[in-house]
């Protein structure tokens, strides 16, 4: 039974999926043309952002981004609220080797720095909150690999989270009382190219790999606590 | 040489592939599907997305196989 199910639904989305292709001839440019043309020829003029896709996920579809950054709020909390009043005890994880240890305290403010510098050139330089947030969490797991007592402080990194979510809210707010709409660009431009252009998009992707960065090691945090 | 490496790169990740489903010993799996996301992300670099691409390294190579292990580490090691 279970079986003639599986194929029957592979049936219909196989009739779906081929007789929704067939009207598309193979290799066309599918999207609407004019679209990606218009980001590509006024999307440094209009945003001063030069990495063009930083100015569409910040700029033109900053809201999706606001929800993207909800999404891994949301996450962070449930894993925090499943894994509550689990910890186990640190004591019997095996010490990590003074090799590791030299490296990790080598290693870690070069990290650290490496995903700020991702975060706050993320208008000129590939990369952006994102990215700068994960690699910061990066240097933070060394650590908690390195340190059997390594500790994060919570209240500093609900602090950093909350107040980097309620930095994003407000530029959007201001956005709406300066400007046209929520995220408007209401700062001035500046000349491209430099790091204190764009207007608000430095601001909010620095707000996003900090929130990124802090929800992160909160969940890193939350999972090496429980490790017996 | 424009067309061997990315040849090369798909037949790496097919065979990382299969080996993350068929592999028993959890670990070793984790350590394959870390090599699918390595692979990606080079093909994301190749294919002019370096913005995808530190996404992809960062997050499918670095914190999903720490996350993997540490939750493997809190339950069983060998699937049966």
């Amino acid at each position: 039974m279970k079986k003639v199910l599986a194929l029957a639904s592979l049936a219909v989305i196989g009739f779906v999926l081929v007789s929704t292709l067939r009207l598309v001839p193979f290799g066309v440019n599918k999207m609407n043309p004019q679209v990606a043309e218009r980001y590509l020829r006024e999307g440094v003029a209009r945003t001063g952002s030069v990495n063009i896709v930083t100015a569409i996920v910040v700029n033109y579809r900053g809201f999706d981004t606001l929800g993207e950054v909800t999404v891994l709020f949301l996450a962070a909390t449930g894993l925090g609220a499943v894994l509550f009043d689990k910890r186990g005890k640190r004591t019997q994880r095996t010490p990590a080797s003074l090799i590791v240890k030299s490296a990790a305290l080598i290693l870690f403010p070069l990290i650290v720095l490496l995903g700020a510098y991702v975060f706050v050139h993320g208008h000129l330089t590939p990369g952006g909150g994102f990215q700068g947030g994960v690699i910061i969490a990066t240097g933070f797991l060394l650590m908690y690999m390195a340190f059997r007592s390594y500790d994060v402080s919570h209240t500093w990194l609900m602090a950093i989270e909350s107040l980097a979510g309620t930095t994003f809210v407000v530029l959007g707010l201001l956005g709406l009382v300066y400007g046209r709409s929520f995220l408007y660009n209401f700062l001035p431009l500046g000349t491209a190219n430099a790091v204190f252009s764009a207007g608000v998009i430095p601001l909010i992707y620095v707000a996003i790999g900090l929130k990124v960065g802090s929800e992160l090691t909160g969940i890193l945090d939350h999972l090496m606590e429980t490790i017996r | 040489m424009q067309t061997f490496l990315p040849i090369v790169l798909t037949l790496i990740l097919i065979a990382a592939a299969i080996l993350t489903v068929h592999l028993r010993d959890l670990i070793a799996a984790i350590a394959a599907s870390s090599v699918i996301s390595l692979i990606a992300s080079i093909f994301f670099y190749l294919l002019q997305a370096p913005d995808v691409a530190m996404t992809e390294a960062a997050v499918g190579v670095g914190l999903t196989t720490a996350i993997f292990v540490i939750t493997v580490r809190k339950t069983r090691r060998y699937e049966e």
